[in-house]
Parts: C-alpha cells; sequence; structure tokens
C-alpha cells in the first residue's frame, strides 16, 4: 500500500505542470502567512495618493485604489481570506460528505434511502442561489461563509464515498472484520477510510478552487465579510472605476485565476498519479 | 401507441420519484424562511415607518404569524399551492409577478450561454481528439484549463474593459437600447448585442468542460469495433467522425447539460449583477441588498423548480433517443 503511495508521489513530482501548480499554490500560502510581517496595519486603511497606477510609485508596486489603499497590500491580505475559506470551506464539506456518504454506502437500505434523498435534494437546488440565500439570512462573516460553503459543497463528495463504499462493503476484509466484532465506526475508519483516501485527496483540490472561485462571488456581491479585504470585494470596489482605473479589477482578479489555475492542476496531476493506467489511456 | 405508452410510464415514474425531493426543497425553503431575521410584519412596519406595539400584533395575525408552527407551514404549502410567494413591500408587489417578469430574461441568457458554449466546446473537443497528443491538442488543453479556472464574473468585467470601454464595440450592460421602438429584426440584433458579452462570460467554463467530455467521448468511441469496421468498410474519415463517432459521443454530453441547469442558473445570477441585466440575479442581488427574504427564497423555489422540471425534461428526451435506457427502467 505504501510502496504504491510512493509511487503516486513520485509520478505526481515529474508531472511538470502540476508542480507548477504546487510550487505557485506554496508562494501565495507564503505570501498570505507573512502578510502581517511586510504589511502591518489595516489593508483597508488609506496610505497615498489615490489612483496611483502600477509602477507609478515604487512603494505601491501594484497602484492604489480610488480610497488610496495600497492594491499589494490588499492582495496579500485578501488572500489570507480567500484561502482561508476556500480550504476551511472545503475541510468542513469533506467532512460532512463522508459521514453522509459513508453511513449511507456502509449501512445500506432504509438509512441508504434516506440519505440519498437529501443528497438529491441538494443537488437540484441551484447551489449558488442557496448559497446566496443561507449567506445572506446568516448575515456575512468569514465563519458563515466557510459554513455555507460546506453546506453546498458536501453532496459531491458524499455520493463518490457513497459509491466507494457501497463497492468495497462486501469484500472478504470487511467481513472479517466484521466477524472479529469490530465496532461500524471502527470498521469504516480504519479499513473503508484508507481506500478511499485517493479519491477524496483528489475531490478535496478541486473542492477548494470551486470554493475559492465561490467565496471571490460572494464577496464581489457584497456579501463577503465586510469587516476584511477579499479579492472579490476588491474587485467589486474596483469595478466603480472600470473605465479609468481597470488595473484595480485585473489585479485581484488574476490572483483568483491563478490559484484556482493551482489547486486545478494539483487536482489533475493528482488524478494521473494515483490512476496511472487511466492517464495512459486519455494520453 | 406503444412509444405513448412508455413515455407516460417513464413520466409516471420520474414524477413519483422527484415527489421527495420536491417536499424536501419546500421543508429547505420554509425552514430558511423562519430563519431569517425579522418576520414580514417587521419589514413592513419599517417601510410604513410607523409602527406601535399593537399594529405589529395585528399584522401578525392577520398575516398568520402569531401561530404555530405546523399552522405556518400548512398555510404556506396551501399558499404555493395556489401559487402565492407572498408579497414583497419593497417593490409593492407580489413575488410570483416579480419573478414572472424576469424570468424571461434569465432564460434567454442561459439558453444563448448553453447553446454558444455546446457549439464552441464540441468542435474544440472534436479539434482535440483529432489531434490528440500532438500539439493542437496541447494548446487546447492548457486553453480549457484556463477557461476552467477564471471567475466568470471577472472576465465579464475583463470583455467589458476591451469591448465596451477600449474599441467601443458593444454596450456595458442593461438589455436593450432605451427608448429605441425598434420591431423584428433590428429589434433582435439589438438584444443580442446587449447579450453577446454576458452570455460569453456565461458560457466560457462550459466550453471547457464540453471540450474536454467531447474529446474524452470521442477517443473511447473512436476506439469501438464498429468505427474500425466503417474504416474497413472504406467510409471517408468525415463520415466515420460525423456519423458515427460524434453521434454516440454526444449522449453523455446530453446528460451533461441536463445537469448543468442549475450551475448555469447560479452563474448567471453573478453575470446579471455584472452587466446589469433585469434577470432573476439581478432581482437576487437587489432583494439581498433590500434584506427582502420572501423574494429571495421565491427565487431559490421557482429555480429549484426549473431544475426539476429540465432533469424531466433530459430524462425524457434520453428515453426517446436511446432504446436502451427505456427497457433498464
Amino acid at each position: 500500500m505504501s510502496a504504491s503511495r510512493s509511487q503516486a508521489l513520485r509520478r505526481f513530482l515529474r508531472n511538470r505542470t502540476a508542480l507548477g501548480g504546487l510550487i505557485f499554490l506554496i508562494a501565495i500560502v507564503l505570501l498570505a502567512l507573512t502578510a502581517p510581517l511586510f504589511y502591518p496595519g489595516d489593508p483597508l486603511g488609506m496610505e497615498a495618493d489615490a489612483l496611483l497606477w502600477p509602477g507609478q510609485d515604487w512603494h505601491y508596486p501594484l497602484g492604489t485604489d480610488a480610497l488610496g489603499r495600497d492594491v499589494m497590500a490588499g492582495v496579500v491580505h485578501g488572500g489570507r481570506v480567500s484561502l482561508q475559506v476556500g480550504i476551511l470551506a472545503s475541510l468542513f464539506g469533506v467532512s460532512l460528505g463522508l459521514a453522509i456518504g459513508a453511513a449511507a454506502g456502509y449501512f445500506g437500505g432504509r438509512i441508504d434511502y434516506l440519505l440519498q434523498r437529501l443528497i438529491e435534494i441538494f443537488q437540484t437546488m441551484p447551489s449558488f442561489v442557496l448559497l446566496v440565500a443561507l449567506v445572506a439570512i446568516a448575515q456575512p462573516s468569514v465563519p458563515t461563509l466557510i459554513f455555507a460553503i460546506g453546506i453546498i459543497s458536501w453532496p459531491t463528495v458524499a455520493r463518490l464515498v457513497r459509491a466507494e463504499v457501497r463497492s468495497i462493503r462486501e469484500r472478504e476484509y470487511i467481513l472479517a472484520a466484521r466477524s472479529v466484532g469490530y465496532t461500524h465506526v471502527r470498521i469504516i475508519l480504519r479499513e473503508v477510510l484508507p481506500n478511499i483516501l485517493p479519491t477524496l485527496i483528489v475531490t478535496a483540490s478541486i473542492m477548494v478552487a470551486s470554493a475559492v472561485l465561490m467565496e471571490s462571488a460572494l464577496s464581489f456581491m457584497g456579501l463577503g465579510d465586510p469587516n476584511q479585504v477579499s479579492w472579490g470585494s476588491m474587485i467589486g470596489s474596483g469595478r466603480e472605476q472600470i473605465r479609468t482605473a481597470w488595473y484595480l479589477t485585473a489585479i485581484p482578479g488574476l490572483a483568483i485565476f491563478l490559484t484556482v489555475l493551482a489547486f486545478n492542476l494539483i487536482g489533475d496531476g493528482l488524478t494521473d498519479a494515483f490512476n496511472p493506467t487511466q492517464a495512459q489511456g486519455r494520453k | 401507441m406503444k412509444t405513448l405508452l412508455t413515455f407516460g410510464g417513464a413520466l409516471w415514474r420520474t414524477l413519483l420519484h422527484t415527489l421527495p425531493t420536491m417536499l424536501g426543497i419546500l421543508l429547505i425553503n420554509f425552514l430558511l424562511l423562519q430563519l431569517a431575521p425579522g418576520d414580514a410584519a417587521d419589514v413592513m412596519a419599517g417601510e410604513s415607518g410607523s409602527a406601535t406595539q399593537e399594529s405589529l400584533a395585528a399584522l401578525r395575525s392577520q398575516f398568520g404569524l402569531d401561530q404555530t408552527i405546523p399552522v405556518q407551514l400548512w398555510t404556506y404549502l396551501n399558499n404555493l399551492a395556489h401559487f402565492n410567494l407572498g408579497y414583497s413591500p419593497r417593490y409593492g408587489s407580489s413575488v410570483e409577478a416579480l419573478i414572472s417578469q424576469r424570468l424571461g430574461t434569465t432564460l434567454t441568457l442561459m439558453l444563448l450561454a448553453l447553446f454558444f458554449s455546446l457549439v464552441v466546446g464540441i468542435a474544440l473537443g472534436m479539434m482535440m481528439a483529432n489531434w490528440h497528443g500532438r500539439w493542437p491538442d496541447r494548446v487546447l488543453s492548457v486553453c480549457s484549463q484556463f477557461f476552467y479556472s477564471v471567475p466568470g464574473f471577472w472576465i465579464g468585467l475583463m470583455l467589458i474593459v476591451v469591448f465596451s470601454v477600449k474599441l467601443g464595440w458593444l454596450p456595458t450592460g442593461g438589455a436593450g437600447t432605451i427608448g429605441s421602438d425598434l420591431q423584428g429584426w433590428p429589434a433582435l440584433l439589438d438584444s443580442l448585442r446587449y447579450m453577446a458579452l454576458p452570455a460569453s462570460s456565461l458560457a466560457l467554463i462550459y466550453i471547457a468542460i464540453y471540450a474536454r467530455l467531447t474529446r474524452a467521448s470521442m477517443l473511447e468511441a473512436g476506439a469501438q469495433d464498429y468505427v474500425r469496421t466503417a474504416a474497413a468498410k472504406g467510409l471517408s474519415p468525415w463520415v466515420i467522425t460525423f456519423k458515427h463517432v460524434l453521434r454516440n459521443a454526444l449522449l453523455p454530453i446530453t446528460t451533461m447539460a441536463g445537469l448543468h441547469f442549475g450551475g448555469m442558473l447560479g452563474g448567471a445570477v453573478v453575470i446579471e449583477t455584472v452587466f446589469s441585466l433585469p434577470g432573476l440575479g439581478r432581482l437576487a442581488y437587489d432583494a439581498v441588498m433590500a434584506r427582502d427574504y420572501n423574494v429571495l427564497l421565491g427565487i431559490l423555489l421557482i429555480s429549484s423548480l426549473l431544475v426539476i422540471i429540465t432533469n424531466i425534461l433530459v430524462d425524457l428526451l434520453q428515453a426517446g433517443l436511446d432504446p436502451r435506457i427505456r427497457s433498464r427502467r
């Protein structure tokens, strides 16, 4: 098992685009983590002359917005919010989906029927409209965003996990574990979970990408945390000057695009690394 | 007659299967309405500007807000059965009227985006499959990866910068030239000009999805025995690609296009706020800003119903297209 894992890791590291995504992501994470060091103070505070273009004053390499706020500081601090919401929301969504999918697949019968209906309900409601309603009702803040994005993204994971658990439920080693008298929770965590881990990791990295996209769309619409700068809210306020200072919209959007791209590239690389035969067939 | 019967049977089974989902969606909507801060009486009192404790209580009993939760749920369902989604004091109009006024714009935007993404996506996917492994495939793969990662609302804004601000070719927003009384073709062309940028921004991510899907299913279908037989018969590569490979590769794409309806609706919400198109999404945005939860949840309910209807239509379409699906049920 661990031999195939290290092989998968080696295949992943040999994949140049995936590695590029990983390196870019590490850089973004480092920037976000060190933001309070290099850009102390409130990124929403006014710093300099308004509407400096990028490169006009090297103190403000990415320029300033209509209120004289440093765009570079905003990008770096905004990354903290975007990554935090993206990663925590996916973690929450994956755990919720894992619990519900595993219960449905493992127990079957009536529990499975009920949970499947629940999954279907959430997959039928247009998820972004539901997300807007949830955030608007719960009042926007970083914890609410994490909770709401998690709530709308678990069904994908639950369906995947349910299918995988069903396919391995009747295998001999599970039956053996059951006959020894292990509890259901222990069997699910120790015997079933390791087998579906690759699928979960791939899904999680793609989920982070879509969570970052959803967070940015929400805060662009004014449904982000009002006390924190995020890439989406920067686009939302920069949009007012789109005719004269389009860089205010372009720069944070590029940050979102590159971050989402990095997570997607990593997800693709992981898929290929875990399923080398399928990857060969695709090429 | 026989096909009519099987269609009727398929429709009946689908409806029966949809019932629990419908009920669940109604319950969730009711729950969210209960959770929303402030009730209808608060909103009306706020709009009128003056309210006493007594008048608030009178309003509450008028709307049944002082009843127990089960009674309120019954009233809610009863109202829905009569197509009554509530009243928006802000717009001074019933919610169902507000939604039906704006539904057309959103559906037009979605259908245009769907059409555009299917045509471009399938074309790109065919090119990728045709040259798979060589440079056109690689370049287009990178493009589709980019399209897949770009936030739709941001690309919309960038398109505005290029095509409206810099080049001045297309309008920045709205649904049509104000005050113009165009008829026939000029009117259609005018609204197409206003829809071009929003539909392209909405379509981008789906172009990427359909291109990848077409590529994968064309490669799969191309490896089937009947394709080799067709080649052995001496059919030209064009005939093989279009008549044998593409036709079989299209089935999974119709399934996905049906599934994407809900996602596209969500995308339309953001795109409409970018281009100030007077559709459902713009209405949702205004409702959020005005804290008008009746309107917001009405939109959620109607759009969920639209997704259910689309799913039923796609099911029936597939039962018609593929005899194997019909017999499996």
